[in-house]
């Protein structure tokens, strides 16, 4: 007796309830299938994931905007008033435009502030980061694979997770103040800190993060030809303009979807945050998503209205990212073919 | 170690070293130490007891003061080494400290008492690992429930999408209907509409459907994914239609070439998305924060949040969970990292 065998005999056993179960689906659906015939049986297959789409994503996006519309407390429809654009109003009631401070919701601008600087400074420091790994990586090198996995273990991790890694090392009896106590550099409280919470988010974020840029453009390196940069060897072109006249212009198109796939990240920040800083001190790291959380849900003054409404305007601008990036790959699509 | 060396830094055609090699090797070695320096740390960090932990500066290796129980007294005392007026040293046990000076006893002859100035004495510390941390918050704590809460959405979760996914993927590859491509549009739209542009009215469609604190509340709005439907369709795309067409001449019914046929034919891509359904669905946060709020109810990632975010955090449970949380992922990375990064290179989705 070998051993294959045994498996397949343990593993026929294992399915063969599974076998039973389809078995059993079967007898109805060939019912359907004689009333329905062979192209309706596609609407039965659709139907399960449709439901689940229509009911989890479709239905509460429609919603949405019905939310953002009433006002009070409670979360079913009924039990709300129609107020009209009274939420938009309030979120965009200032006295000076200037002044975040001065808007009636001053957390949303706060918010809305702090997450447009983190964008700008996120998303630029991770694709320079991540275009110089994928460079260096692209070089000839032992063991690629090996180092490609290096920079990629972080993107697996739970946010939670690298919140909380993050939040251990910059404690007070942490790993970073123990490096900088070896320079005779007094140990700090980073996390009590406004600007270096700040700091903080990004550099965390970019660590959780880039591996999976990495990714994307070390293949878009890969795809181009080999044969150019050896026609450019031969004429003995410096490597600054190989870069600049080759390599730049052929990564372009994956260098765009890169950075709009990171900048609709980036606007959606949240757990590694929420775990890391929770959005402070005071309001130093409070970004988008944590605001509308916090209004619609945990906040004592809970306002699920104005949570929706604070929703739709981020939606609009992630509709404008995802257009753009679907713009971008049609276009280097077609280039593609030609 | 010559051989290895030479192999490591080996050049093609033996070309001489050029600056850009350097700041290669400083790049790749710079970004192991800080790509898994901190995960490391953290596990280190894990075995230390409560006392080692908030120690400054802190010490790589988890270590413990020893302590030996000495003839005449209750307690066991702690064991320091003791430099002698005569310049020798001994292991002495503490009985007692006043002010500069330790009262100590040689656990072997603890009849006499020495006093030792407190300077002159270090404490006997060995390597030791405070496996307490990890049993603790199983036994103690509910952080076995919230594991099994994890396994569970984790498993259904994936489960589920594997199945609605590819039926959905077979009816849209394989049949010709009209508004097929509106359905394909729909679902690809809906790549648009992250959880935090929804969150506030599905939790009000959760609540009304009952799902509110329960764990089906956090599996059903995750399972329709429309990366997974987009992965299997184009995989099936590649089936040929024969296939298909010669079930149906020997009566296969529709439901038997879906699970006879097309499903085994698409099980590399199917180990793809389940691949990443583990990965996703154990990694979850907002949206089980939202609906979950009994304590028995919490998944790991909640859980650890929660504890983590009291005033008075317990880092040594803290970190112990952090280890055990991050395990499967860390499997995941170990053994199928491959297929991950080939299948995101070749798609771009994630």
């Amino acid at each position: 007796m070998s051993t294959t065998s045994l498996t397949d005999r343990l593993g026929s056993l294992l399915m063969a309830p599974v076998h039973l179960l389809m078995r059993i689906i079967d007898i109805p659906l060939r019912a359907v299938q004689k009333a329905a015939g062979i192209g309706g049986m596609a609407a039965v297959f659709l139907a399960p994931n449709m439901l689940i789409f229509g009911i989890f994503v479709l239905l509460p996006l429609v919603i949405n905007f019905v939310y953002s519309m009433t006002g009070g407390t409670a979360f079913f429809i009924s039990e709300r008033n129609f107020v009209g654009a009274e939420q938009y109003q309030r979120l965009f009631t200032c006295t000076n435009y200037l002044d975040p401070m001065s808007c009636q919701e001053d957390a949303f601008w706060t918010a809305v502030g702090n997450t447009f600087w983190f964008v700008v400074l996120q998303v630029t420091l991770m694709i320079g980061v991540s275009l110089i790994t994928a460079l260096i990586l692209n070089r000839d090198l032992a063991a690629r694979s090996f180092w490609r996995a290096v920079f990629f273990f972080p993107v697996l991790l739970s946010p939670v997770v690298v919140g909380l890694i993050w939040k251990w090392i910059l404690q007070r009896q942490g790993l970073l103040n123990f490096g900088l106590y070896q320079f005779g550099i007094e140990p700090y409280t980073w996390l009590t800190d406004r600007n270096w919470t700040f700091i903080a988010t990004i550099g965390v974020s970019i660590w959780a993060h880039m591996g999976l840029y990495t990714l994307i453009l070390l293949a878009g390196l890969q795809a181009i030809p080999k044969d150019l940069y050896e026609a450019a060897e031969m004429d003995g072109t410096k490597p600054e303009r190989v870069f600049r006249r080759i390599t730049l212009p052929l990564l372009a198109p994956n260098l765009l979807v890169v950075v709009v796939l990171a900048l609709i990240k980036a606007v959606q920040i949240f757990d590694e945050v929420y775990v890391l800083t929770g959005g402070g001190p005071g309001t130093s790291t409070l970004y988008l998503t944590q605001y509308i959380y916090e209004t619609g849900f945990a906040s004592t003054l809970r306002n699920p209205g104005l949570a929706a409404a604070a929703s739709i305007l981020m939606g609009l601008v992630l509709v404008v990212l995802t257009l753009i990036q679907l713009g971008v790959g049609q276009r280097s699509e077609k280039k593609g073919k030609r | 170690m010559g051989v290895a060396s030479r192999f490591i830094l080996r050049r093609r055609g033996g070309k001489s070293w050029h600056w850009t090699d350097i700041v290669t090797w400083v790049w790749l070695v710079g970004g192991l130490i800080i790509m898994f320096g901190p995960a490391v740390w953290l596990a280190f960090s894990s075995f230390k007891t409560p006392a080692a932990l908030a120690e400054f500066p802190p010490s790589i290796l988890p270590y413990v003061t020893s302590q030996a129980t000495v003839q005449g007294y209750d307690k066991p005392l702690q064991l320091f080494e003791a430099k002698m007026p005569d310049g020798s040293t001994k292991v002495l046990a503490e009985v007692r400290r006043i002010g500069l000076v330790a009262q100590m006893v040689d656990p072997k002859a603890p009849g006499e008492i020495v006093r030792v100035n407190i300077g002159d004495r270090t404490p006997v510390r060995s390597v030791a690992f405070a496996t307490e941390n990890y049993t603790t918050p199983f036994t103690q704590f509910d952080f076995l429930r919230y594991l099994w809460n994890s396994v569970f959405v984790t498993v259904t979760a994936t489960l589920i999408t594997l199945i609605v996914n590819s039926m959905a993927a077979f009816a849209l590859s394989k049949y010709e209907f009209k508004g097929r491509s509106l359905a394909m549009l729909i679902i690809l739209a809906t790549l648009m509409v992250p959880l935090s542009v929804i969150m506030v009215p599905l939790y009000s469609i959760i609540s009304s459907l009952g799902l509110f604190n329960n764990l089906w509340g956090v599996i059903l709005p995750t399972v329709a994914t429309p990366t997974g439907v987009f992965i299997l369709r184009q995989y099936m795309l590649t089936i040929p239609d024969e296939l298909i067409d010669a079930a149906r001449m020997d009566k296969a019914s529709e439901w038997q070439i879906y699970w006879r046929i097309v499903l085994p034919l698409t099980a590399p891509a199917l180990a793809v998305l389940a691949i990443f359904s583990v990965v996703w669905r154990w990694n979850d946060f907002l949206w089980p924060l939202i609906v979950l709020s009994r304590r028995e109810l919490y998944t790991l990632q909640v859980g650890l949040s929660i504890y983590s975010g009291e005033l008075n955090v317990q880092w040594h449970f803290i970190l112990a969970m952090t280890v055990v949380t991050m395990i499967p992922v860390v499997l995941v990375f170990i053994f199928l990292q491959r297929f991950i990064t080939t299948g995101i290179a070749g798609t771009g989705l994630k």
